[in-house]
């Protein structure tokens, strides 16, 4: 097992390097920043060539990226336009997306495997049916559709929770976009769990385990829930990622200035050092979670061994 | 019924959580009494005054900063603020004398130094500064900014201490409008803490306008209160202001609906339509110092050989600008009569009808026109504009389209997205388009001199057409050395008519700037710059 994990984290060193220089090389093909520093007007050219050299834009793009991995490696993300060390967003956009992340997570298992298990335990019985043709419709429908209906309805006309989150993002501000974030997932959940637990239910095992005279509770809830839920795990575990990094529209829409916003802002402004900065420590999320998914199979299926 | 009871739960789970938000939501609506709650984003250029070269530092500078001079927010009118008085006798070296006993918000007084060392500092090009260019008439510019290598001086020649409250500025040559700039925030004083802790300043900007920064958390809000030692006539009539950061305009729009916000000057496009009933005629919209043109890329043979005046004018007289900002802009923008802006006013130099029947719809003689001048250059023409903001692409389609109908060619004109703004604007200054494209000027004081030297002067910063006109450059200096302000503004007008009458570029309208407020406040209005004017906001509970 301890070998696996070190493979696996040695494995990911070649991985780190590879996104972090595309995305650096992609970022960098968007072209010269400093023209669209100065709005409709023409740069000085003094002040331009100023700026260009403090970004170390006239070197090439090894060397830029060179330079950019060392400062990393210092613990020094760059600094924005506005003079703000990415470190410093960093520290204040994460929280805000981790704790997003978390609610809209947490809303994603227990609605999606709860409404996944009703399902799959009632196969083509009416709750089946009305599960599947509502989570049809929610992956049918984009986020930012779901998105400003809620907030028009929930938060403008019914006025049950405030339509922006305030600077403070309680968590409680948060069960709305939570819920507008876990939506598309928390389908896929759903649709993957019933189907897990439809093949399942016939298997070998739950006959045996019901002819052994176990009660339902246990059948289902340990030997059933137990197996079918390793493909969900799976989606779950990629999910965090997606769910952190494709926050850019719920967080737009109710003004949560988490990694999409800043993300979004990097973007706009061709700032390399937060698109890149960001995305990187998304990629190491990303990584993190793959390599616990992977460890989480041995302990849900104990077939499963790592050596 | 096992699973019909997971259902019940799951539904109860939802309902819950629903409720728990609304109590969220409850809590946080509560604002602390009189003061002002206003949309805001995160500036893209730390908080200095000669570095701050868009809308969202602009507003706070705005606040926090008096200049020498101001503008009236009804007439735009440029009236003496922190000056005692701006004297000169031949329009070239000016003396400006300080009003005695003004002070930065942490007690320093502020004097001539205030304002020189400030603007040695906004032109060394060490510290590239973005509004740099600003202190370019000032003699010794190209010492302290030289458009190759390092700066051989460190402070411009032109700019000399006389005594405590007095400093006189030589400039390269004559320009009697040149004080009317003074009201523009790239020449606001600066106090000794800027210089010698800089990080500390950025971090809480220190001025000497109207208010002070109180709490600023970068990227979440900034708190403004009445500065206490302010002397001048636009004393706060509220007891501050809270700047929110807010990811997205419809985020805020949201928000001033709910009651959450108090003041809201970017209403979302979409919204527009619909601002005046949802808001309960708390809106206005109004001329911003704004407008946008297509601009003709002189530097290519196509557009400039003989004849193409008339396929310029004609491409002009194609375009149906009124039915444009009905329908594309719900009329948040005006047609254009002038290359300036009317919140210049009439004594500024706006004029109402001296683009003439350039600007006038007129589909027969716009046909005749550019048939007589040899057609459009190739047979087809694009517009260029950046894709990846402010949604160009809308008015482009509705431009071409009216060309097109004209012409009775619907391959005529074609809108060319370009993807993102800085190579777009890469593209115009690397001289690399050969075809028209868009552009847009945001007047840096209202003056008529801001829309036409910076834009068609040989040799001009912002030159981007590459026009170049002996008798408009000799008018431009003649207006400079003409000692009477009002002279000058009308052989400025003569000069702009040379520029209209050749067409270098197609005005198309004038942005309007949007302000919404709740019921919470009173006595919204936008000044010149479109920014709303918080001194005279009052707080109603």
């Amino acid at each position: 097992m301890g070998r696996y994990v070190i493979r696996r984290l040695l494995q990911m060193v070649p991985v780190f390097i590879g996104t972090t220089f595309l995305i650096f090389v992609m970022v960098y093909a968007l072209g010269d920043p400093v023209a669209a520093m100065f709005g409709d007007r023409t740069p000085d050219p003094a002040t331009a060539a100023q700026i260009r050299e403090s970004l170390h834009l006239d070197d090439p793009l090894w060397s830029q990226y060179l330079q950019y991995m060392a400062g990393i490696f210092r613990g020094d993300f760059g600094t924005a336009f506005n003079g703000t060390p990415v470190a410093e967003l960093m520290g204040s956009a994460f929280p805000n997306t981790i704790k997003l992340t978390l609610v809209a997570f947490a809303i994603e298992v227990v609605v999606g495997v709860g409404l996944g298990i009703v399902a799959g335990m009632r196969r083509g019985r009416l709750a089946d049916t009305g599960v599947l043709v509502f989570t049809l419709l929610v992956i049918s429908i984009p986020t930012f559709v779901t998105g400003y209906l809620l907030q028009y309805f929930i938060g403008v006309k019914l006025a049950w929770a405030a339509p922006a989150v305030s600077s403070d993002v309680a968590f409680g501000e948060l069960l709305l976009p939570g819920i507008v974030l876990a939506g598309v997932s928390l389908a896929y959940v759903a649709r993957l769990t019933r189907t897990s637990i439809a093949e399942n239910i016939r298997s070998d095992y739950v006959r045996t385990a019901t002819a052994k005279g176990l009660p339902r509770r246990r059948v289902v809830g340990v030997h059933l829930l137990r197996n079918s839920l390793i493909p969900v795990i799976t989606f779950l575990g990629t999910d965090i990622g997606a769910l952190m990094g494709g926050a850019i529209v719920t967080e737009r829409i109710f003004n949560i200035q988490g990694v999409g916003y800043q993300l979004y802002q990097g973007i706009l402004r061709q700032n390399a050092p937060t698109v890149v900065g960001f995305v990187t420590i998304l990629v190491v999320v990303f990584l993190a979670a793959n390599l616990i998914v992977d460890l989480l199979y041995a302990v849900l299926d104990p077939r499963i061994r790592y050596a | 019924m096992r699973g019909a009871k997971s259902a019940t739960w799951v539904a109860g789970a939802i309902v819950v959580a629903l409720g728990a938000t609304a109590c969220g939501g409850g809590s946080s609506a509560s604002a602390e009494p009189g003061v002002v709650r206003a949309n805001w984003g995160d500036p893209q250029n730390p908080l200095e005054p000669a570095n701050t070269n868009e809308v969202l530092g602009g507003k706070v500078l705005d606040m926090i900063f008096s200049n020498l001079k101001s503008y009236d927010p009804k007439t735009g009118e440029a009236k003496n603020d922190v000056a005692q008085s701006i004297d000169t006798k031949d329009q070239q070296t000016f003396t400006i004398k300080v009003k005695k006993g003004e002070k930065f918000s942490n007690g320093e007084p502020v004097t001539a130094r205030s304002f020189v060392d400030a603007w040695n500092y906004g032109a060394l090009s060490t510290n590239a500064q973005k509004n740099s260019y600003f202190f370019a008439d000032i003699q010794g510019y190209d010492k302290v900014a030289p458009a190759e290598g390092k700066p051989t001086a460190k402070t411009l020649s032109g700019l000399k201490v006389v005594d405590e409250h007095t400093f006189t500025v030589t400039l390269d040559e004559k320009m009697s409008t040149w004080p009317l700039r003074l009201g523009y925030k790239a020449f606001a004083p600066l106090p000794k803490t800027f210089f010698s802790d800089h990080d500390g300043y950025l971090a809480k900007p220190v001025g000497n306008g109207p208010y002070a920064v109180d709490t600023y958390d970068k990227g979440k809000q900034m708190k403004l209160v009445p500065n206490a030692h302010y002397t001048g006539d636009d004393k706060p009539q509220n007891k501050g202001v809270l700047l929110k950061v807010y990811t997205d305009s419809n985020a805020a729009y949201a928000d001033l609906q709910s009651g959450n916000l108090d003041v809201d000057d970017d209403v979302p496009a979409e919204q527009i339509r619909n601002a005046k009933s949802d808001l309960k005629g708390n809106y206005l919209s109004q001329p911003a110092g704004m407008n946008q043109v297509i601009t003709f890329p002189l530097y290519k043979d196509g557009w400039n050989k003989a004849g193409m005046e008339k396929v310029r004018k004609g491409l002009s007289m194609a375009i149906d600008r009124k039915a444009i900002t009905d329908k594309v802009y719900n009329g948040t923008r005006t047609p254009a009569t002038d290359l300036t802006s009317p919140v210049l006013g009439v004594a500024n130099g706006y004029s109402k009808d001296v683009c003439g029947d350039t600007c006038t719809y007129d589909p027969t003689e716009a046909k005749k026109l550019i048939k007589e001048g040899g057609g459009i250059p190739g047979g087809k023409m694009t517009i260029s504009y950046n894709a990846d903001k402010d949604s160009h692409k809308q008015w482009v389609d509705a431009v071409c389209n009216s060309i097109n109908t004209v012409l009775g060619d619907d391959k005529a004109c074609v809108g060319n997205p370009v993807g993102t703004f800085g190579d777009f604007r890469n593209q115009i200054t690397k001289q690399e388009m050969t075809q028209p494209f868009r552009s847009g000027w945001q007047m840096d004081y209202p003056q008529i001199e801001n829309f036409l030297t910076p834009l068609y002067a040989t040799g001009g910063a912002s030159n981007d057409a590459k026009f170049s006109d002996p008798k408009f450059d000799a008018l431009l200096k003649k207006a400079g050395a003409e000692p009477d302000v009002k002279k000058a503004t009308d052989l400025y007008k003569q000069a702009e008519k040379i520029v209209l009458d050749k067409v270098v570029s197609i005005p198309l309208w004038y942005q309007n700037g949007t302000a919404g407020w709740s019921d919470h406040v009173s006595g919204v209005q936008l000044n010149a710059f479109s920014f709303p004017v918080f001194t005279k906001v009052k707080v109603t509970d």
